[in-house]
C-alpha cells in the first residue's frame, strides 16, 4: 500500500492565559494539546481520529491543513512537507470545517467559480464539475440564492461542495457530521463512501462511534493528545465493539472510570 | 496563480459594488451630507448676522440732532423721540430685546460737532453719542453696526482732508490665482485628508476585521493562494472604493463652497489650475489612500472585531486629523525634502503646495515614492499577520 500522509513525532503546545488558568484551576503556563503525535495513512483508505472532547484531534487537523504551525515534528502529505511547503500541501488536499464560513452575501454560484480561481481550476473543468456537484447535492436550484439565506444544511452541503472545488486526491474533515440533521448527516457519509470508492484518500475526526464503524478503514485513538491505538477497525473491533473496546482503553489511560 | 490578487480585487468589487445600501451610505451619502449640511450652515451664518430685508429697526432718540434726523430718514428704521427720564425704562426694553437701540446725543448735538476742534483733543474731550444695543440680539446688533457705520462715514465727512481708494480702478491687485490659492491651500488639504481617512475607516475595519470575526477569511487562508497576493488585493480593492468615498466627499464641498462663502466665492475659481496640478494631485491622493488603507488594514488584522477595530484606529485617526490641521497654520509648503518621508505629513503638505502654486516637483515625487514604500512594508506586514496563527485562529 503507498503511505499518502505520514504524521510523525508531530506536537503543539497552547499558552494559556491568565483567564483560563484560572478557569481551570491550575498554574500551568501551557498546555500540550498534541503530543508527539505519529500515524500513516494510506492511499484509498478512509482514516478516522477518534477521542473525546479537547483530545487534539481539531489542533491535529488544523496543522495537517496548514491553518497552524507545528511546534515540532513533520508530516508529508502525498510527497509535500506542511513545515517545508505549506502552499503545496494546501492545493493537494480539501480541508472541512464547520469553522470555515462562507460570507453570506455571495451565492453559492459565484462562491463556486470564485474559489475554483484561487485553486486554479480551468474555467472549462470548473462547470462540469460545478454541475455534476450542484446536482448531487441538490445545491442547483439554490445556486443564484445568497448563502445567508441558505437552510443550516443547505450551507454545510455548499460548505462542502466549495472545499472540493479542485477535486483534491486527499480530504481532511473535522467532524463531519456535527451539527446536520440526520438526513444531510447521511448524505455526508454516503457522499465519503462514494469518494473512497473513487480512490480518494479520507481522513476525518470524530467522537460517533457509529461513524467510524461506516466508513472507516483504520482508526487511531487520540487521548490528552497521545496516539494511544492505532490499527485496522477490524483488528480493533474482532472481540468487543468499538465503544467497549474504547471506553476499556480509556479507563487504562486516564485511569479513572467513565 | 499569479491573478489571485485580481481575483480578489474582482470579489471585494463585486461584494461592495453589489450591495446597494452599502454604495449608498459609503460612497452616496457622505458627499450628499456634507453638501447638505454645509450649505445649511451657510445659510444659518448669514441668517445669524442678518436681518430680514423688509425688517424695520426699532429706534430711540435722545436729544435728536438735525443732522442725524436726515440721516435717518433714509434708513429703514422708526425712530422716537425720548427724555431723559425714560433713559432707564427703554434701557430695560433692549435688554429684554423688544427694542432695538437706543441714541443719546448730547444737547446742542451739531452746534457742538461744529464747536469742536480736533487739534484740541487733548484738552477738549469730543461730543460723544452714545448708543444702548444688545450684542445677542440679531436686529439690535445689526441696527447698531449700521448706526456705528453711518456715523463714522458723516464723521469723515465732516472733515474730510482726503481719500483713500475712491476712484473707479481696481485697487487690489491680487489675482484670482492668488486668491484662489490662498483659500484652497489652506481649507482643502485638511478636508481632503479628514474624508480620505473616514472614507478608509468605513470600509477597512469591515473588510478585514469583519471576515476575520465572520470566519470567512480563514477559507481563504486554506487555498493555495499566497498571502501577499491577499493582502495586496485586499489593500488595492479597499483603496480604489475609500478613493471612491473620499472623491465624493470633495465633489459635496466644492459644490457647497458658493453657499458656504457667500460673496466671496465669486472670486475663487477650480480653473486657475492646470491639468499638471490636477494629476500631481490625483497622484498624492491615490498614494495617501494606499497608505491609509494599509495603515487601517493593518490594525484591522490584529482585532478580533469590527468594534475592536474601530476603537483601535481612534489614535491614528487623532494623529492623522492633528497632522491635517498642520496645512491651516503653516504658510506655504516646506521645501526642504526630508519633510516628505513623513507619511501623511507630506500627503498633507504635497496638496497644500499644490493649491497654493508653490510645490517642488522633486517634494511630490519623494512623496509618491515614500507612499508606494510604505503601502508595500504595510503590505507585507499584513501578509504575515494572516500567515500568524496566533493572530488570525485565537
Amino acid at each position: 500500500m503507498e503511505e499518502i500522509l505520514k504524521v510523525e513525532s508531530l506536537g503543539k503546545t497552547f499558552t494559556l492565559s491568565k483567564k483560563q488558568q484560572k478557569l481551570e484551576k491550575t498554574n500551568e503556563k501551557k498546555r500540550i494539546a498534541v503530543n508527539h503525535l505519529s500515524f500513516t495513512a494510506y492511499r484509498g483508505e478512509v482514516f478516522g481520529l477518534l477521542g473525546p472532547n479537547g483530545a487534539g484531534k481539531t489542533t491535529t487537523l488544523r496543522m495537517l491543513a496548514t491553518l497552524i504551525k507545528p511546534d515540532q515534528g513533520d508530516a508529508v502529505i502525498d510527497g509535500s512537507s506542511i513545515v517545508k511547503n505549506p502552499e503545496e500541501v494546501r492545493s493537494k488536499i480539501g480541508f472541512l470545517t464547520s469553522e470555515l464560513k462562507l460570507e453570506q452575501f455571495f451565492t453559492p454560484n459565484y462562491l463556486y467559480d470564485f474559489f475554483s480561481d484561487l485553486y486554479g481550476v480551468e474555467p472549462s473543468v470548473r462547470e462540469e464539475r460545478k454541475q455534476k456537484m450542484f446536482d448531487r447535492f441538490g445545491i442547483s436550484q439554490f445556486a443564484e440564492v445568497k448563502v445567508g439565506n441558505l437552510s443550516t444544511g443547505m450551507k454545510q452541503k455548499v460548505s462542502l461542495v466549495i472545499s472540493l472545488v479542485h477535486d483534491p486526491e486527499i480530504i481532511i474533515f473535522d467532524e463531519p457530521t456535527n451539527g446536520l440533521d440526520v438526513i444531510t448527516a447521511k448524505v455526508v457519509t454516503d457522499f465519503l463512501l462514494e469518494m473512497k470508492k473513487d480512490g480518494k484518500s479520507i481522513l476525518v475526526s470524530t467522537h460517533i462511534f457509529s461513524l467510524i464503524e461506516k466508513i472507516c478503514d483504520r482508526v487511531g485513538i487520540i487521548i490528552n493528545g497521545k496516539m494511544i491505538l492505532c490499527d485496522d477497525l477490524s483488528d480493533i473491533t474482532k472481540e468487543k465493539s468499538l465503544e467497549d473496546r474504547f471506553f476499556e482503553i480509556y479507563e487504562e489511560t486516564v485511569g479513572e472510570t467513565v | 496563480m499569479r491573478n489571485n490578487m485580481l481575483t480578489i480585487i474582482k470579489k471585494e468589487f463585486v461584494r461592495f459594488f453589489g450591495d446597494k445600501r452599502l454604495v449608498f451610505t459609503t460612497v452616496l451619502l457622505p458627499g450628499l451630507m456634507i453638501y447638505v449640511l454645509y450649505t445649511f450652515m451657510g445659510q444659518g451664518i448669514m441668517n445669524q448676522f442678518e436681518t430680514s430685508e423688509d425688517y424695520v429697526y426699532q429706534i430711540y432718540a435722545e436729544n435728536l440732532p438735525q443732522s442725524a434726523q436726515m440721516m435717518l430718514e433714509e434708513m429703514p428704521v422708526e425712530v422716537e423721540k425720548t427724555e431723559k427720564a425714560e433713559r432707564e425704562a427703554i434701557k430695560e426694553l433692549i435688554a429684554n430685546k423688544e427694542l432695538d437701540l437706543l441714541l443719546v446725543f448730547p444737547e446742542d448735538f451739531d452746534a457742538a460737532v461744529a464747536a469742536y476742534d480736533s487739534m484740541n483733543a487733548g484738552s477738549e474731550a469730543a461730543p460723544l453719542i452714545a448708543m444702548y444695543y444688545n450684542s445677542t440680539n440679531t436686529g439690535s446688533n445689526s441696527a447698531y453696526r449700521m448706526m456705528t457705520e453711518a456715523f463714522d462715514t458723516y464723521e469723515a465727512l465732516l472733515a474730510n482732508k482726503f481719500d483713500i481708494n475712491a476712484g473707479e480702478d481696481d485697487y487690489d491687485l491680487a489675482s484670482e490665482k492668488d486668491e484662489t490659492g490662498q483659500f484652497f491651500s489652506m481649507m482643502l488639504p485638511m478636508l481632503m485628508m479628514i474624508f480620505l481617512f473616514s472614507g478608509c475607516m468605513a470600509i477597512a475595519p469591515e473588510s478585514i476585521a469583519g471576515e476575520k470575526e465572520r470566519g470567512t477569511i480563514a477559507t481563504l487562508l486554506v487555498t493555495p493562494m499566497k498571502r501577499s497576493h491577499l493582502a495586496l488585493g485586499k489593500i488595492i480593492s479597499l483603496s480604489i472604493i475609500g478613493l471612491l468615498s473620499g472623491i465624493s466627499s470633495f465633489v459635496g464641498t466644492m459644490l457647497s463652497l458658493p453657499s458656504m462663502m457667500a460673496g466671496a466665492s465669486d472670486t475663487l475659481s477650480a480653473s486657475v489650475y492646470t491639468a499638471t496640478d490636477y494629476a500631481m494631485l490625483l497622484l498624492v491622493i491615490l498614494t495617501t489612500v494606499l497608505v491609509i488603507v494599509a495603515a487601517l488594514s493593518v490594525i484591522s488584522a490584529f482585532s478580533k472585531s469590527v468594534k475592536e477595530a474601530s476603537n483601535a484606529i481612534m489614535p491614528l485617526m487623532i494623529i492623522v486629523m492633528v497632522v491635517a490641521v498642520t496645512s491651516m497654520m503653516t504658510d506655504g509648503a516646506p521645501t526642504e525634502w526630508y519633510f516628505y518621508l513623513i507619511p501623511f505629513y507630506n500627503s498633507v503638505q504635497c496638496m497644500n503646495g499644490v493649491f497654493g502654486f508653490t510645490y517642488l516637483p522633486m517634494n511630490i515625487v519623494i512623496t509618491l515614492v515614500s507612499n508606494l514604500v510604505y503601502t508595500l512594508i504595510l503590505a507585507g506586514g499584513l501578509a504575515k499577520i494572516f500567515d500568524s496563527e496566533k493572530i488570525m485562529y485565537l
